[in-house]
């Protein structure tokens, strides 16, 4: 089973770690990983700027990178439901693409929901000893239907307890370029995360995108939280934690 | 109503450092969530329910023309007139010549979100006549000299118990109450006397039957059944778009406004009226008017966005968007506000007037999930977003951004390259505690957060290293 790699260019540049997680966990789960080495961006930053030209060559380009893997897999519900949910409305005028974008779209998975219901992934390599708390980062979790899957892994790592924050699907105030553009409202939606989170008494905050992630620790460290751990699913799960 | 939405950013802020509206708006989101996801469970199938609801207003929409005379044929043959305006000002107008026809001196209203778009009252009050507001929200706002409505149906929310007493005290010189049911109290007293004094009754219209001509008002107060029962004359205001085939429609459509709208299984009253008062009848109006209204709904309809004409108006979008819960409704600068306002402001004032709205969003798609008609709203902001950028509404240096960014990112050598350069300088940047305090040109993320600082190197280098190397021994 050869299964295509998007890494995202927010983990390219950011935090390659979490690529290299999804690596060792795609592998622990028996999956030939490919990293197709031209991949760059997704286009859903120009997608949601009504920038639809770039958009359009960006998917082009990416469908031509993994249509030749069995499976595409994201550490992001956010990239992945780009391309799962959106690239086909991209090409309406060109039956070929679009039907190329749906067969690639048919084979895309977010990470946690590849290995639980794919690979059916059985032990995870990651260890770590305290609580808990799950962010459902949006794209995942009303895109993608990602919700039990992460929470299905972390229930197999012993020592690790799940404290459920409230409000936990509530949009952390991300939003791509929205964080940019409107930043007082963006970081205000942020620190009210921050403060379920912190309610929440747990050790560290889980979530499977990089964009909430930077948001969410960008906000709880100028809150002048440094203990609260902020980490990618895919991290925990692989034991590479920074 | 004047058009404020080019000023969303600024209202934004205002209102985010309102203490008072923070607290206000801090109590009322959940109370809505909460209660529309407990009265769901009620229903065997909401989705299937959902879907139908889709359906019905869909089937609506797609032949709006056939539906509007048939709508017309039968309110005429049960003895009422129907009357179409094509701009705000024409519903003024008509409203104004309906007064004169019939002599009239003193107006009630209840709550009708189309007469906001025309600023109906003060065209009322400009040709001498007197107008009451008799939805309790809707009345709270007109003493406090016509504030505008932060929401759809609950349109004083914004405002607190204690800055109610204290309006009531000041207006109607009585002692200042505490309790909402004595201050629910004294207005009721109040309103009853305009009710009885008034000689036409304008109220808005939630749906009208094609197959009856009637039309269907949803309240809890009774305000619109006392309004169009004690006047002599009644005048239903709503949009073109409110037309749907029959009365059974009206039975699914019932099922989910209520729940999406206030989590009740049904409001307190539900009025469903068809023609003039008959020889020996009891109730009812002796004239009765229905005010079509179209304005800039046509263009909506021909428009991409003509999903949004489905909506129901029950607000739930608003309820659950994060956006709307943190900044309430007036920083919308316009009737409708939250994702539905998103969508409709730029489409009836113009994009050029409302341009930060359809950008206001995360896009998180709480509002599309809730929607008990199913329009995808994310969508149709994103389909405004395109409007805009075709248009080069946005900041020259947004699009160049975006042009940028894909130039690069279509040539994964120089891609790489820059990404590379791009990462280390960023790395410079990153303090000892692994965040940036200050980003050059990211004052929009760094005046409210840090950004955790990249490791240095891309993905990209880091695996090619690893691979090029012969494979380390285990």
């Amino acid at each position: 089973m050869r299964v295509g790699l998007f890494v995202t260019c927010l983990v390219d540049l950011m935090r390659p770690s979490i690529g290299f997680a999804a690596i060792k966990l795609l592998e622990a789960g028996g999956a030939e990983v490919f990293v197709p080495p031209t991949q760059t961006c997704c286009g859903q930053p120009a997608y949601n700027a009504g920038d639809r030209a770039d958009a359009v060559s960006l998917a082009r380009k990416l469908v031509a990178e993994f249509e030749g893997c069995d499976y595409l897999v994201a550490p992001s519900g956010s990239c992945g439901g780009m391309i799962k949910t959106h690239y086909a409305d991209l090409f309406g005028n060109d039956p070929d693409m679009r039907d190329r974008a749906a067969a690639l779209a048919a084979k895309t998975y977010e990470l946690t929901d590849f290995l639980v219901n794919v690979l059916k992934l059985g032990d995870v390599p990651g260890r770590f000893a305290g609580s808990v708390t799950y962010h459902d980062c949006c794209a995942g979790l009303r895109e993608m239907g990602v919700k039990e899957q992460p929470r299905a892994l972390l229930a197999r790592m012993p020592g690790l307890q799940l404290e459920e924050m409230s409000e936990c699907e509530m949009c952390c105030g991300f939003g791509g370029t929205f964080a940019i553009k409107f930043g007082e409202i963006s970081s205000r939606l942020a620190d009210n995360k921050c403060q379920h989170v912190v309610n929440s008494g747990a050790d560290a905050v889980i979530l499977g995108d990089l964009g909430c992630m930077l948001n969410i620790e960008g906000r709880l460290r100028r809150r002048g939280d440094t203990k609260t751990k902020v980490l990618h699913v895919a991290e925990l799960l692989a034991g590479e934690t920074q | 109503m004047q058009v404020a939405s080019m000023h969303f950013k600024e209202r934004a802020h205002a209102k985010l450092n309102d203490a008072q509206l923070q607290r206000n708006l801090g109590k009322m989101q959940g109370k809505f969530i909460a209660k529309r996801r407990a009265s769901l469970t009620e229903l065997d199938d909401f989705e299937g329910t959902r879907e139908a609801g889709r359906a019905i207003r869909q089937r609506a929409l797609d032949n709006l023309d056939t539906w509007l005379e048939t709508f017309e044929a039968s309110a005429t043959r049960r003895g009422a007139t129907v009357l179409y305006a094509q701009t705000p000002a024409e519903v003024n107008q008509l409203v104004l010549e309906i007064a004169a026809r019939h002599g009239v001196n003193k107006i009630i209203k209840s709550k009708s979100m189309v007469s906001e778009e025309s600023g109906l009252d003060h065209a009322i009050e400009a040709a001498g006549m007197a107008v009451v507001e008799t939805d309790l929200g809707e009345y709270i706002l007109q003493i406090n000299d016509y504030e505008p409505p932060s929401h759809i149906i609950g349109p004083a929310l914004h405002k607190s118990k204690e800055e109610v007493a204290e309006l009531f005290h000041l207006r109607h010189g009585t002692e200042r109450k505490d309790g909402i049911e004595e201050l629910c109290r004294e207005a009721r007293q109040v309103l009853r006397q305009h009710y009885l004094a008034a000689d036409m009754g304008i109220t808005g219209g939630n749906f009208f039957v094609a197959e009856t001509g009637s039309v269907v008002l949803v309240t809890n107060e009774g305000n619109a059944t006392l309004a169009t029962t004690l006047p002599k004359v009644h005048v239903a205001i709503s949009g073109i778009e409110k037309v749907v085939p029959t009365l059974e429609d009206i039975a699914t459509l019932m099922r989910l406004l209520p729940r999406s709208a206030t989590g009740q299984s049904i409001s307190n009253y539900c009025d469903l009226l068809t023609g003039v008062k008959g020889k020996g009848e009891f109730h009812g109006a002796e004239h009765m008017y229905f005010i079509v209204v179209d304005c800039g709904r046509t263009e909506v309809l021909a428009s991409d966005v003509a999903e949004a004409l489905r909506c129901i108006r029950c607000g739930a979008c608003m309820n659950h968007c994060p956006v709307y819960q943190n900044v309430g409704g007036h920083s919308y600068g316009w009737v409708y506000p939250g994702p539905i306002g998103s969508v409709l402001t730029p489409m009836y004032v113009g994009l050029e007037r409302a341009m930060d709205l359809p950008e206001a969003s995360t896009l998180c798609n709480q509002c599309g999930v809730v929607c008990p008609v199913k329009i995808p709203l994310p969508d149709l902001l994103r389909k405004l977003r395109e409007k805009s950028f075709d248009r080069a509404l946005r900041p020259w240096h947004e699009r160049a951004g975006h042009r940028i960014w894909t130039w690069f990112a279509l040539r994964p050598r120089l891609y790489a390259t820059a990404s590379q350069a791009g990462v280390r300088l960023l790395h410079l940047l990153t303090r000892a505690d692994g965040m940036v305090r200050s980003l050059p040109f990211g004052g929009g993320w760094t005046d409210g957060r840090d950004m955790p600082g990249p490791a240095g190197r891309t993905f990209r280098e880091l695996y090619r290293a690893r691979h090029a190397a012969p494979p380390k021994s285990q």
